[in-house]
């Protein structure tokens, strides 16, 4: 039971992280159908743009500073003014094909210029155990959590409870109407781009410590923020969130108690199962949008 | 007559130039390493360690007056890639093949190399590599057959532990670890108190130290790659496990204790090779390496190093460049530092291209591999 609860709660903590990358996917297909599969490579550049900085000789504070800045500039702006802009005009697919190709770009321009071995990276939560309800849970663990939740509280606060999120809402669910009523819909869908941007570079700053800097590390991770969205709802950011819990910690459970080596196959399996009896996904409402 | 003296002439000049340019001509040696991949920290210490060991033969003259000339290619850690990148490197008919790193792609390149009758020289340790019967095959470093019992020894005499949690990576390597130090654990009456399958490349452990805790044994033997020995170091950190963590040169390198930070204190390993060996001559390579690399090179390193060190020493012993002759010579060899100081340690091969060094034992302490026991020479 004990094994139970542990695996529980690092699964909520990879899976909390899932969520980050699996709301930006969400936010990004809402406003402007663009399905990014360099999502997960999106996670990864960060984490080296701020080893960069930290090379350079900057504290690890402002290395993390300036990488979520040039991570908005460049995984949000110029991603969506280079790649999204030329290509959505002609579809979505070929969109989805241009971000694989990115994918492939991103990773092998950091293997050659960083390296293709494995980096180590800073956590910014420290080591060590706190006693709850009599059992140690890891500082690491909790810390992930904890952010990966506020961020998407804040998220979710500023969609619903701002003047900002309105017209981001209204702008995704019909950018005719919205346009007609004064929402400037080009900024809003500029801004999911930035905050897609933003919630990768935090992802990369939780799991990095963990899984390492590599160059190869987003596979992994856009594979599962991917299914996650998928499973929880492609058209809700709270689905997007249910789903990255969901997939953490069935994920956990599969290598624990089923194998290793059958555990990628298992979130596979609740996607191929929700597509078949749930397409909407665990919270998703059928053709609608919104974000 | 005088044009007869003259043709004469000409043609002996033409002739000696002719024989001048077979001697003078680089020895070529094809390396096929993983360069990129899960074992890039592998393939680029050795590559690394060949070329600085290159650079220092070329710079006194090459061997018996010839230059090496190293040609590297990259097998991304992919046997396939491997198989395909070694076929190639045949074709150019080297001298010698060097690598891969990998167990898994040595498995399926030495057949190749055998039958083009090329030595291949390699970094695998899986058991099965040298037990084929295959006569163009050497090892750089101790084969699983030598090292596990070694280890096992330790964890039942040393730590009196009576159960153990194995991990393993489900790949050759892994496989042929862990089946030589389980057998080894039944003899000794140990008990297995958890068998860990885990895959190469595995970013999350989460599941597998839970699994770990929850059989609570005297002892943790990890024998996985060494970013993943990383990541798992981190996550037994991170759940709190206290057993002693004892595995192999793939627990304690260098990359790994960079890697992990503090999670790497206290990992106990036995190595064939490591640049904290207290024997001068590895010391002044290790300073050789760093002044070159900027870095602290793992025991791949020394192993690329020794590779151009034996090929030096072998065509030395036969007194010409020969590739058909060359692995009938390093059967049986000993080579000595006395004659060849830069094999940094007496080495000998035998039969079947397996080889007898000293070894030994190392802890990790803040940060620093500490060599806790010397492993002599068996004979």
């Amino acid at each position: 039971m004990s094994n139970l609860l542990d695996l529980i709660v690092a699964g909520l903590a990879t899976g909390a992280i899932y969520a980050l990358v699996a709301v930006g996917f969400t936010l990004l297909w809402q406003t402007s159908q663009t399905i990014n599969f360099a999502q997960g490579e999106f996670v990864m550049l960060p984490a080296f743009l701020m080893l960069a900085v930290m090379h350079l000789g900057a504290p690890f504070w402002l290395a993390v500073l300036v990488g979520v800045l040039l991570s908005a500039l460049l995984l949000g702006l110029a991603f969506k003014m280079l790649l999204v802009d030329p290509m959505l005009r002609h579809g979505v697919l070929p969109l989805a094909i241009a971000t694989m190709a990115l994918a492939i770009g991103i990773k092998e321009a950091v293997k050659q210029f960083f390296s293709a071995e494995a980096s180590p990276f800073p956590s910014i939560v420290p080591a060590g155990d706190i006693s709850v309800l009599g059992r140690a849970i890891s500082l690491q663990s909790l810390g992930v959590l904890a952010v990966a939740i506020l961020a998407v509280v804040g998220l979710t606060m500023l969609l619903n409870r701002t003047s900002l999120g309105h017209q981001m809402q209204a702008a995704a669910q019909n950018p005719t109407v919205a346009r007609i009523i004064g929402v400037p819909v080009e900024r809003m869908i500029l801004l999911t781009f930035l905050i897609n941007a933003v919630l990768v570079a935090l992802a990369s700053l939780l799991i990095t410590p963990i899984y390492l800097a590599k160059f190869s590390s987003g596979e992994v991770l856009g594979q599962a923020a991917f299914i996650a969205a998928i499973v929880g709802g492609f058209n809700q950011v709270r689905g997007a969130i249910a789903g990255g819990l969901l997939i953490g910690v069935v994920d956990n459970l599969a290598a624990a108690y089923i194998s290793t080596q059958y555990r990628a196959a298992v979130p596979m399996l609740l996607l191929i199962l929700m597509i078949l009896f749930r397409p909407q996904g665990l919270l998703g409402r059928a053709e609608e949008r919104t974000v | 007559m005088r044009s007869i003296v003259l043709a004469g002439l000409c043609s002996a000049v033409l002739l000696s130039g002719a024989a001048y340019a077979q001697s003078g001509a680089p020895i070529k040696i094809a390396n096929v390493a993983e360069l990129s991949g899960g074992g890039a920290t592998v393939g680029n210490n050795w590559k690394n360690g060949i070329d600085l060991a290159v650079e220092e033969i070329n710079a006194k003259g090459g061997i018996l007056g010839r230059k090496i000339e190293v040609s590297h290619a990259d097998s991304q850690s992919n046997p396939g890639v491997a198989r395909a990148q070694v076929q190639k490197a045949l074709d150019g008919e080297p001298y010698v093949l060097l690598g891969p790193g990998y167990s898994g792609s040595v498995k399926v390149t030495a057949p190749l190399a055998a039958e083009a009758g090329i030595t291949q020289i390699m970094g695998g340790e899986a058991a099965e590599l040298t037990q084929a019967g295959n006569k163009f095959l050497f090892r750089t470093s101790f084969g699983q057959q030598s090292s596990m019992p070694k280890v096992a020894k330790y964890i039942n005499d040393e730590l009196k532990a009576k159960s153990v949690a194995v991990v393993w990576v489900n790949n050759d390597f892994g496989r042929g670890g862990r089946d030589v130090i389980t057998k080894e654990f039944n003899r000794l009456g140990i008990k297995v108190a958890a068998d860990l399958s885990t895959e190469a490349g595995q970013a999350d452990f989460a599941a597998d130290v839970s699994k770990i805790k929850a059989a609570a044994p005297d002892a943790v033997f990890i024998y996985v790659n060494e970013e993943e020995s990383a990541r798992i170091l981190k996550e037994i950190k991170r759940q709190g496990v206290t057993a002693p963590l004892i595995g192999e040169t793939t627990l304690v390198g260098q990359k790994v204790i960079e890697l992990a930070g503090d999670a790497a204190n206290g990992a106990r390993g036995h190595v064939g090779l490591t640049t904290d060996a207290p024997v001068e001559a590895v010391k002044a390579f290790r300073d050789r390496f760093v002044k070159k690399y900027n870095y602290v090179p793992d025991h791949n390193g020394l192993k690329g190093y020794l590779a151009i060190y034996m090929v030096k020493a072998t065509t030395e012993k036969m007194g010409k460049v020969d590739s058909k002759a060359f692995a009938d010579t390093l059967h049986g060899l000993t080579i000595k530092t006395s004659t060849e100081p830069n094999i940094l340690m007496d080495v000998t091969f035998d039969q079947n291209g397996d080889i007898d060094r000293q070894g030994f034992l190392v802890e990790v302490v803040e940060g620093k591999q500490v060599v806790k026991q010397v492993l002599p020479k068996l004979n």
